[in-house]
């Protein structure tokens, strides 16, 4: 997302996201993608196609993540405070799916809203 | 081909005399002629040259020469290696008999003494006192031709061919006396005896063999030292037949022996021991120097052409030789006229300032002042020559393009009017040509864009009209191509394809600051001058190379698709 090195990313959203029970399970209602062990060239979502970041690839409909206001092709950077731009894929989905908590709170960045930071710079 | 022999002319310098420098004799005493062995290759340039003064030097150098060196060969036999006496520059003339000194075909035109102008009174042909120049050469070559100056070389070559023929008699030698001295008195000896003599004999016909195959060769250049190894086992072999004879003097002959079983024996052992000597001459002469050891950088002081070889242990002059035989086909051949940048570039380079002392005239540092002075000043205006030379370039290579397109179009169309008879298509004989007539008639047409092709490359000097026309006719002989026929003269070829007088492989001079006869160590430099150029040959040790092994097991090659995948949660 432009991403500069040295320059924090400015165009950030935060979202937080109450998890659904079902069952068994916490489940948040989306998937990701990405990971520093996987082939970030074929990341539709990214502007860079080095990028090994953490993508959100499908939102589902009425799911909790949709209610937060969690889009498609977002990068996720922080889950809770813990990093996500430098994980794997495995180590992504476990610092979502934990038990023990009932909220996430993520700091998630998009192309919009990078643009949209930019005109109401320039304006 | 003829080889490239050089002989060797151990103390001759070359005069240096450049173009005819014809000055008024200044009567004076003549020049002290320099001491032999230890001659520094003089610098060609004196200001105050003497004519006549040179001529007795030459003289008295030539006659200490010859006699010098009969003397040190002489010595040199008598012992096994020959040291010099001190370090220093030594530099080596490597000459031929019947050759003038002075080459016609040098190029030296830019070298010019700038002060001759101001010592001269009078400039004639010839005067009552100066020798002209063609004088000179005349003399030179009657002093050379009178007294044949490969005395040394036939020397060593029929001391080694006398030895040989004694070692190989000798086994015979020491067959025959008994029974011609002592008949009765020896014991007959049966089957083992006749068995000795097979293998006698056997053993004569390897040794013949082999020598033949390892020293009956033409020897490919004349060095200036005595080549050690051959030396040394030369007196190997003196000194086994020496001792083996003085054994059989004094064991056999003195004491009468009965045993002739013993004899043959001993004549045996004397040819295995020649067998084995034979077996050191060619580990030391032939196979020591085929593994490389040392990387040898060669290049030319005139244009920078270089090359990198690769040798195994040799002495310097050996080395020389060898690196002279691949000059002569690796390297392209010296051509002066390529040598300076075009005049236009350089002329501008004359600087436009005046400098002009106001008041003071008397100091004398007041002409450095000036100079340098100039000097600052035209460092700081703008040099826009690197432009001309780049321009210069450019259109000569587009000039160089053009003739040569021409060129190529000529020779193709020359060559499509002539072609081979067949065999059964019948002619009129008047039709029939030979390989010089066609050439002869195709060659017309392609003369005048060859000759300017040529002239633009700078390379008539080296293609005479015969020549191409020998080229020509040996190549439609062979069925050539145009483009085979052309590539000679496309490229700048090596030195060796050209015309012999081409070669002058009789003028090079070794010039090294060790003993020429010490082996190569690394670090070595050393220069195999001509008049017109040097080779710098700088040596290098071949590194050591440390290889470790690795085992990769063919099993261990694994791959895996790249992953993108995607979880939900």
């Amino acid at each position: 997302m432009s991403y500069i090195p040295g320059q924090p990313v400015t165009a950030v959203q935060r979202v937080e996201i109450h998890k659904l029970r079902q069952g068994e399970n916490l489940i948040l209602g989306f998937s990701i993608g990405g990971g520093i062990d996987q082939d970030p060239s074929q990341n539709p979502f990214s502007e860079d196609k080095t990028d090994k970041g953490i993508y959100v690839t499908r939102v589902s409909e009425g799911g909790p993540a949709e209610i937060a206001g969690l889009q498609i092709g977002d990068k996720i950077m922080q889950v809770n405070g813990w990093d996500m731009t430098m994980v794997t894929h495995d180590q992504a989905r476990k610092r979502l799916t934990k038990r023990s908590e009932e909220v996430v709170r993520l700091l998630v960045t998009r192309q919009s809203l990078q643009k949209a930071v930019q005109q109401s710079m320039l304006s | 081909m003829e080889s490239l022999r050089v002989t060797v002319d151990f103390l001759k310098v070359p005069l240096g005399l450049k173009k005819p420098v014809l000055k008024e004799v200044a009567v004076g005493p003549p020049k002290r002629p320099q001491p032999a062995a230890l001659e520094r290759y003089k610098a060609r340039r004196s200001d105050a040259m003497d004519t006549e003064s040179q001529y007795s030097g030459y003289s008295y150098k030539s006659g200490h020469s010859r006699s010098s060196r009969k003397h040190r060969d002489r010595r040199d036999r008598h012992r096994s290696k020959s040291r010099d006496g001190g370090r220093g520059d030594k530099s080596v003339t490597i000459q031929a008999p019947g050759e003038p000194l002075l080459d016609n075909e040098s190029t030296r035109g830019d070298e010019r003494d700038d002060n001759w102008g101001e010592t001269t009174t009078v400039v004639t042909g010839t005067s009552e006192h100066s020798i002209s120049h063609d004088d000179l050469t005349r003399i030179a070559k009657d002093m050379e031709d009178s007294v044949p100056l490969d005395c040394s070389r036939h020397l060593g070559v029929a001391a080694g061919a006398t030895l040989a023929l004694l070692s190989f008699l000798t086994p015979l030698a020491f067959l025959l006396l008994p029974p011609l001295l002592w008949r009765e008195e020896l014991e007959p000896c049966g089957t083992a005896c006749e068995g000795l003599f097979i293998s006698v004999a056997f053993k004569l016909l390897i040794l013949l063999l082999g020598s033949w195959a390892l020293f009956f060769r033409r020897p490919k250049a004349s060095l200036p030292r005595v080549f050690v190894l051959r030396a040394l086992l030369m007196v190997l072999v003196f000194l086994l037949v020496v001792s083996y004879w003085l054994f059989y003097g004094v064991r056999i002959l003195d004491a009468r022996e009965r045993s002739y079983q013993g004899v043959v024996q001993f004549a045996v052992s004397l040819v295995d021991a020649l067998l084995f000597v034979h077996y050191l001459a060619v580990v030391l002469l032939e196979l020591r120097q085929l593994q490389p050891q040392f990387t040898l950088k060669v290049v030319r002081s005139t244009d920078g052409a270089s090359r990198f070889y690769n040798v195994g242990h040799l002495s310097i002059q050996r080395v020389a030789v060898w690196i002279l035989e691949k000059y002569y086909h690796d390297f392209p051949v010296y051509n002066p006229a390529l040598l300076n940048l075009p005049k236009s570039v350089l002329a501008k380079k004359v600087s436009g300032f005046k400098v002009y002392s106001l008041g003071e005239e008397n100091s004398t540092n007041n002409s450095t002042g000036q100079s340098r002075a100039v000097i600052a000043a035209a460092a700081r205006r703008r040099d826009n020559s690197h432009n001309e030379y780049y321009y210069e370039e450019a259109e000569h290579e587009r000039r160089v393009r053009k003739r040569r397109a021409r060129l190529v179009v000529a020779v193709e169309e020359a060559f499509t009017h002539i072609k081979r008879l067949q065999e059964e298509e019948q002619k009129n004989p008047r039709e029939v040509m030979d390989p010089r007539e066609a050439a002869q008639a195709i060659f017309a047409s392609m003369a005048r864009a060859m000759q300017k092709y040529l002239r633009t490359t700078k390379q008539q000097p080296y293609h005479t009209m015969e020549s191409i026309l020998q080229h020509l006719e040996f190549c439609i002989t062979h069925d050539m191509t145009p483009k085979a026929f052309l590539e000679r003269y496309l490229a700048a070829g090596p030195t060796i394809q050209y015309h012999k007088e081409r070669w002058l492989a009789k003028q090079w001079t070794l010039v090294s600051e060790e003993p020429v006869t010490n082996g190569l160590k690394d670090g070595i430099v050393f220069l195999l001058k001509r008049q017109d150029f040097s080779l710098v040959v700088s040596t290098k040790k071949v590194p050591f190379f440390k290889l470790s092994e690795e085992f990769v097991d063919p099993k261990s090659h694994k791959f895996v698709m790249r992953l993108q995948s995607e979880t939900s949660v």
